[in-house]
């Protein structure tokens, strides 16, 4: 039985209740709807039954497994460790460089293997110029969802600069296979830092252009604040990372709170929603949150780009990779979407006997049905855009 | 020879074809018009939109009308026929029949009825009716919704607009467009949106509420045509295609010109209402009949254009949000224009 919505102090309209003139209360009939998996704003093959009450959300039960590759089956039939990289890269396809990278350094924390600082450094840098590819397509395809859509071909615009840096060092601009167990498959091409820092000085001003044309942009601002408000308790409970806990005011990034590798080395900030137009925790914070983290990632990368020392980008790993029998590893990351983790079990083999991939993007889905109700349809469009969800990762 | 000039004598033959007019007006035009927004829009968002049909693209409208033309008219076994099929044509019907009253010159005006801006207002109702019955005839809950959406939307907001025609009424003294237009003639100063031709002092104290009427009755003229930043109806991230999502093919095509020939009719009214119709901005410089026709249209792609600069910059209104803009902003703001224009008339 579905419960009557219990409706934020901020809207402006209630829900269908009709008083008769024998002075009983009546509610209008509610609708079921599909909205997907065709659906233009649900970022994949999302598939959302929605209960509604004229236009606001009575309850809404998202359905996933459109896309589910069997990935964590084929990491066990595969037969070297090594060929687990590129299943990790088509996981969250929009944030490859920092899937296979969580996955590499679980590997080489199970295999106990240190790597060269050069790789340490090169491979921060990746990860920074992807997260910022991948907030700019959260930002952009946000856009769209709000009903604005020139800020998303400015967005691509600007990812496409980071995905020719990322053609440059490894050949691929969308699926990489460039951080390996142990390293790197190659080191930088010759003029890589160079442009790189051609394209730091060249981004600063578009995130300020992009904040003018929509962040701080009246209507859009109307559109967000106070809307999908997740709050701080809601968002620990339901284990919700990165930028979304962080706009609920979480001051969490497992980058200073977990280092794994140099981040704790470099000058940068978590940046935390501070409610600034609303409440804490709503649509305009989140997506504030992946603006400003961008400004950061900017400067982690010229910092990184500064300090990379000379060396080698291959650790001395064996041929064939077999872990000690029955080891066991959960290594957690930052990824663009928030903590990515995989756990490996090991039978002495060559392929890994069990691992089990945390997905963020999976587990920041799951708090959707509860921060819509009590919103309209639009509402609901514009929540779950801010959750930035990739399905390639929720289905797996 | 003299079989054209027997038909030209006669009264039927010749309204067929003098209303067959607009209609060529209306193609041509729309087909200039979706050109101009795929451009303008491209170099928007830096990028140079279609180049290969033709020079810079320029016959990519006429492709897409033949493409629409060609493709398979499916209705949804679910549908009620009878509304799906008639629906795209009521729209079209209210938006072409505004036409009539539309002042293109000093010379040419389709009907020339004394209730002309009246008749406006009313003609724009009627795509109302096409809207909701294909949203409901769709049997589809999106369609539904866009229908739904789409008549709240364009009924709340022709309160705004016949408000602000009201004000320009009562300034003119004439609900005939001809008369509003032959009224504000004799250069830029005398358009009603500097408060026409009146003497300096009364203009003076009429300006600033002309100018508020003036904008307001663009804003409400761009929710009548539900485009960005009111396109609610057909929000696509939102409802799909609102009310034309199960539509394909012609009867597609014929809500999308209804849609773009609505756009021309808002920005006339707006052109002929307060910024002097056909009459040149600079007196009796560049005046006259053929010139009439140019200012006119010129005036109205003005207002097209900046229709579809502010469409590829802002994002989208919520539902409540609309509303709370039209009734609580807008229409209150009217009413004391129409206060205050009454009491500087009166004085």
């Amino acid at each position: 039985m579905i419960q009557p919505p219990t409706l934020p102090t901020n809207y402006t309209v209630k829900p269908g209740q009709i008083k008769t003139s024998t002075g009983k209360t009546i509610r209008t009939e509610e609708m079921i709807i599909n909205m997907g998996p065709q659906h233009p704003s649900t970022h994949g093959v999302l598939r959302l039954e929605i209960v509604v009450d004229g236009e606001i959300i009575v309850d809404c039960i998202p359905h996933i497994g459109y896309l589910h590759r069997c990935f964590e089956k084929h990491c066990e039939q595969m037969t070297n460790y090594q060929q687990v990289i590129p299943y990790a890269d088509r996981m969250d396809y929009c944030s490859a460089m920092t899937n296979e990278w969580a996955f590499a350094l679980a590997a080489e924390r199970l295999l106990k293997i240190e790597v060269p600082e050069r790789v340490e450094y090169i491979r921060v840098i990746m990860a920074e110029l992807q997260r910022i590819a991948s907030h700019l397509i959260a930002v952009g395809t946000y856009g769209i969802d709000s009903g604005a859509f020139t800020p998303f071909l400015y967005t691509f615009i600007d990812r496409e600069k980071i995905l020719d840096l990322f053609e440059m060092t490894c050949g691929a601009r969308l699926l990489y296979n460039y951080i390996w167990i142990g390293g790197l498959s190659h080191d930088l091409p010759p003029k890589f830092i160079e442009q790189t820092k051609e394209f730091v000085a060249y981004f600063r001003p578009r995130v300020k252009m992009l904040n003018d044309l929509l962040s701080y942009n009246e209507i859009f601002v109307k559109r967000t604040a106070n809307v999908g408000v997740l709050p701080r308790e809601v968002a620990i409970n339901y284990a919700v990372s990165g930028p979304q806990l962080r706009g609920s005011g979480v001051n969490w990034d497992l980058r200073r709170d977990d280092p794994f590798v140099i981040d704790h080395k470099l000058d940068w900030q978590p940046q935390v929603g501070k409610g600034e137009v609303g409440t804490v925790g709503d649509c305009w914070d989140r997506h504030i949150v992946r603006m400003r983290e961008m400004e950061q990632s900017l400067n982690m990368i010229e910092q990184a780009l500064a300090g990379l020392p000379e060396g080698n980008v291959k650790a001395a790993i064996p041929k064939r990779i077999r872990p000690e029998k029955d080891a066991e590893i959960y290594v957690r990351t930052e990824a663009s979407r928030g903590e990515l983790g995989y756990y490996i079990i090991s039978d002495g083999t060559a392929s890994p006997f069990r691992v089990k991939a945390r997905g963020p993007a999976f587990v920041n889905l799951s708090v959707l049905p509860e921060i819509v109700r009590g919103g309209l349809i639009a509402d609901l469009v514009l929540t779950a855009g801010s959750i930035d969800i990739v399905l390639g990762e929720v289905d797996r | 020879m003299e079989f054209i000039q027997t038909l030209l004598a006669n009264q039927l033959v010749v309204s067929i074809l003098l209303s067959a007019l607009p209609l060529v007006f209306i193609i041509l035009m729309v087909l200039v018009v979706l050109y101009t927004e795929m451009k303008v829009a491209a170099h928007i968002q830096d990028r140079v939109a279609y180049m290969r049909t033709g020079w810079h693209g320029v016959l990519q409208p006429i492709a897409d009308m033949l493409k629409l033309l060609q493709k398979e008219d499916i209705i949804p076994t679910k549908a009620d026929k009878l509304l799906f099929r008639a629906a795209p044509f009521i729209a079209f019907t209210g938006t072409y029949v505004a036409y009539a009253v539309l002042p293109f010159s000093s010379i040419y005006i389709g009907s020339n009825i004394n209730l002309g801006a009246f008749f406006l207002v009313a003609a724009g109702s009627l795509v109302v009716i096409g809207i909701l019955m294909a949203g409901w005839a769709s049997n589809n809950k999106w369609s539904l919704f866009g229908g739904v959406r789409s008549a709240a939307q364009m009924i709340s907001y022709e309160i705004p607009t016949a408000l602000a025609v009201i004000i320009a009424v009562m300034i003119t003294g004439s609900l005939n467009l001809q008369e509003v237009t032959k009224f504000q003639d004799g250069g830029i100063g005398n358009w009603l949106v500097f408060g026409g031709p009146l003497p300096w002092m009364q203009k003076l104290m009429l300006m600033p509420f002309t100018v508020i009427t003036f904008f307001i009755l663009f804003v409400a003229s761009i929710a009548e045509v539900n485009r960005t930043p009111f396109d609610l109806p057909e929000a696509e991230s939102e409802l799909v295609q609102g009310f034309n999502t199960e539509y394909s093919g012609m009867r597609f095509a014929m809500f999308y010109l209804s849609e773009y020939a609505n756009l021309f009719t808002v920005s006339a009214v707006v052109v002929s209402l307060f910024l002097g119709g056909w009459s040149s901005p600079f007196g009796a410089f560049m005046s006259g009949p053929v010139w009439g026709v140019f200012w006119f249209t010129s005036k109205a792609f003005l207002f097209i254009l900046i229709q579809i600069w502010i469409r590829w910059t802002l994002p989208r209104l919520r539902v409540d949000q609309l509303m709370y803009v039209s009734w609580k902003v807008l229409t209150p703001w009217l009413f004391v224009c129409i206060f205050a224009v009454g009491l500087i008339l009166v004085i």
